[in-house]
C-alpha cells in the first residue's frame, strides 16, 4: 500500500515536470524537426536560434517593452499604493479591487477590447499601445506588492522623521522609499515578467513591423516545431529562473506568490 | 481639502492608465456587441441584440460554448485527480526535501504558456516520446494521433493547471487537523475509510476553489487549444480570436466575449454562495 502510494506520487511528479525536461533534451538536436529522442544529437538547435533574425528582433522589442512597462507601472503603482495605504480615505478596498480587476478578466477578452479601442484612436501596432496593454496587466502585481510592503513598514520611522521636521515629500524619498527597496525590486521583476511572457493580449496589438518574442514564437510554432524552439525555451527558462532568484534573494518566493 | 488633493494627485496617473487600458475598452466592447457587421468587416452602428440572438440560435456557436464548458469540466476533474495526491503528500510530509519539492511543484507556473504548450509537442507529436516508445515496443504500427485534437488539448491543460490546483488544495488542507484522521483510525476506521469520511470532506473548500479556478482558466485558455489543437479545436477563446482577426466580425467577437464574461460571473456567484456556507 505505502509503496503503491509512493509510486503514484512519483508518476504524478513525472507528469508535472517531464515536459520541461523533455524540452531541455530536445534542444540538443541537429534534426530539422522536433523528435524525442533526437535522431542526431548536437547543438544545431542553438546555432539555428542565433541565426534567427525574427526571434532577435522580437527579443529586442520584448526587452524594451518590458523595461518601459516596468518603469511606468512602478511609478504609477507606487504612487497609487502610497495613496491607498497612507491617506486611508474610505473606499481603499474598492480602489484596490478596481486596480486588480484586469487580472480577473480573460486575457483574450481584454486583448479584443484593447484592439477595438486602439483601432479607433490609432494606437494599434504602436509601442505606446503595447505599453498600455501590458501595463494594465502588470500594475495589479505592483500595487499589491507595494501595498503589502507599505503596510509592513514600522510606522514610527516616518513619524520620527516628521517630528524632526522633514517635509512629507522628503520623508517619502529619504525614509519610505529606501525601506521599500526589496519590494521595489520584486515588483520590478514581476512587472517585467508579466510583460515579457504576455502573448494573448499582445497578439491583438502587434503589427507587421512590431512584434514581441512570445508572439514570434507562437506564430512560428503554429507552422513548424523544431529543436530551435526547444533551444529558445531553455534560454527563456534560464532567464526566468535568474529573475526568480533575484526575487527570492530580495523577498522570498513563497511570500510574493502567496500575496499576489 | 489639501489632503484630498494630494490623495487624488497620487491616484490620478494610475487611474488614467486604467481608464484608457481597461474601463474604456470594456465599455466599448459591450457597446460594439450591439452593432452589426456585414461581409468584409464593415461596421454598421446599431443597437440590436442580433448578435446574441445569432449566437443562441446558431448550432455552430452553441456547440463551441458546449465544447468549451465540457473541456472545462473534464480538465478540472482530471487536474483534481492528478493534483490531490501531490497536495496531500506535500501537506503531510516531514521530509527535509519538502521546501525543494514545493518550489518544484509550482515552478511550471513560472514558465511561459507558449513554452509549456510547446513542450507537450515533444511528447505527444508523431515523432514524440510516447509514440516513439510505443512504436519501439511494437505495440502500434502507426503513430497515434495524440495532438491536433481534443485529447492533446486536454492533456496539456491538465498539466498546466496542476500547480494552481495544488496551491488551492494545500490552502484548503491547512484547515485540516491531522489528529482527526488519527482519531478516526484509533477508533477502528481503516485508512481508506478515514480518508473518505474525514479528510476528503474537510478538504472540500479547497477542492471547490481549485476546480472553479481551473474551470475559469480553461474556459478562457487560448494558447494551448490553438497550439495543441492544431487549428482543429474550436473553443470560445479561439473563436473570439478568429472572428476578430480573420473573419473581421468585431461585433460577433465582442458578443462571444461578453458571453464568456457572463460565464465567469456565474462561476463567481456560485463560489460566493458555496463559500458562504463554509465560512459560517
Amino acid at each position: 500500500m505505502r509503496i503503491a502510494v509512493r509510486l503514484v506520487i512519483v508518476l504524478l511528479y513525472a507528469f508535472l515536470l517531464a515536459p520541461i525536461g523533455i524540452v531541455g533534451l530536445t534542444s540538443f538536436s541537429n534534426d530539422a524537426y522536433l523528435a524525442f529522442p533526437p535522431a542526431h544529437w548536437g547543438l544545431g538547435g542553438y546555432a539555428a536560434l542565433l541565426r534567427n533574425s525574427e526571434f532577435r528582433g522580437g527579443l529586442e522589442v520584448s526587452v524594451l517593452l518590458g523595461a518601459a512597462v516596468t518603469l511606468l507601472t512602478l511609478a504609477l503603482g507606487t504612487a497609487a499604493a502610497f495613496a491607498i495605504a497612507r491617506f486611508r480615505f474610505p473606499g481603499g478596498g474598492a480602489l484596490l479591487a478596481f486596480f486588480t480587476a484586469p487580472l480577473l478578466l480573460p486575457t483574450i477578452v481584454l486583448g479584443l477590447a484593447l484592439l477595438l479601442v486602439f483601432a479607433r484612436i490609432g494606437l494599434l501596432a504602436s509601442f505606446t499601445g503595447l505599453t498600455i496593454g501590458h501595463a494594465v496587466v502588470a500594475i495589479p502585481y505592483v500595487i499589491r506588492l507595494m501595498l503589502t510592503a507599505l503596510n509592513g513598514l514600522p510606522p514610527n520611522l516616518e513619524e520620527a522623521a516628521a517630528t524632526l521636521g522633514a517635509t512629507p515629500s522628503r520623508i517619502f524619498w529619504r525614509v519610505t522609499l529606501p525601506l521599500m527597496r526589496p519590494a521595489l525590486l520584486a515588483a520590478a521583476a514581476l512587472a517585467f515578467l508579466a510583460s515579457f511572457d504576455e502573448v494573448t493580449i499582445t497578439l491583438f496589438l502587434v503589427g507587421p513591423r512590431l512584434t514581441t518574442l512570445p508572439v514570434e514564437v507562437f506564430r512560428y510554432v503554429q507552422n513548424h516545431a523544431d529543436p530551435q524552439v526547444s533551444a529558445l525555451s531553455v534560454v527563456l527558462i534560464v532567464l526566468t529562473v535568474g529573475v526568480i532568484v533575484l526575487i527570492e534573494r530580495s523577498l522570498g518566493l513563497m511570500r510574493s506568490v502567496s500575496r499576489s | 481639502m489639501k489632503r484630498f488633493a494630494s490623495f487624488a494627485a497620487l491616484l490620478s496617473p494610475a487611474s488614467a492608465l486604467m481608464l484608457i487600458g481597461f474601463v474604456l475598452p470594456m465599455a466599448w466592447l459591450f457597446r460594439l456587441s450591439l452593432d452589426r457587421a456585414v461581409e468584409g468587416g464593415v461596421l454598421i452602428p446599431d443597437l440590436t441584440p442580433a448578435n446574441y440572438v445569432q449566437f443562441v440560435h446558431d448550432k455552430f456557436y452553441l456547440a463551441i460554448l458546449g465544447r468549451t464548458l465540457v473541456l472545462g469540466v473534464v480538465v478540472s476533474f482530471f487536474t483534481l485527480l492528478c493534483a490531490y495526491p501531490i497536495a496531500l503528500f506535500l501537506f503531510r510530509t516531514r521530509s527535509r526535501w519538502r521546501g525543494i519539492l514545493a518550489v518544484l511543484t509550482i515552478s511550471p507556473m513560472l514558465v511561459s504558456s507558449v513554452v509549456r504548450t510547446f513542450s507537450w509537442m515533444a511528447i505527444l507529436g508523431d515523432r514524440g516520446l510516447v509514440n516513439h516508445a510505443l512504436l519501439a515496443l511494437g505495440l502500434i504500427d502507426h503513430p497515434l494521433a495524440l495532438m491536433n485534437n481534443m485529447l492533446g488539448v486536454t492533456i496539456g491543460l491538465v498539466q498546466i493547471e496542476m500547480p494552481v490546483m495544488i496551491l488551492a488544495l494545500i490552502a484548503g488542507l491547512s484547515r485540516l487537523d491531522p489528529t482527526l484522521e488519527e482519531a478516526a483510525q484509533t477508533l477502528g476506521a481503516r485508512p481508506w475509510r478515514a480518508f473518505v469520511r474525514v479528510t476528503l470532506p474537510l478538504s472540500a473548500p479547497g477542492i471547490i476553489l481549485g476546480c472553479l479556478v481551473t474551470f475559469v482558466q480553461v474556459m478562457s485558455s487560448f494558447v494551448t487549444p490553438t497550439l495543441l489543437g492544431g487549428g482543429r479545436v474550436y473553443v470560445m477563446a479561439t473563436t473570439i480570436y478568429e472572428e476578430a482577426l480573420e473573419t473581421l466580425n468585431w461585433p460577433l467577437a465582442a458578443t462571444i466575449s461578453i458571453i464568456l464574461i457572463l460565464v465567469f460571473g456565474l462561476c463567481a456567484l456560485f463560489y460566493e454562495r458555496i463559500g458562504g456556507r463554509w465560512q459560517r
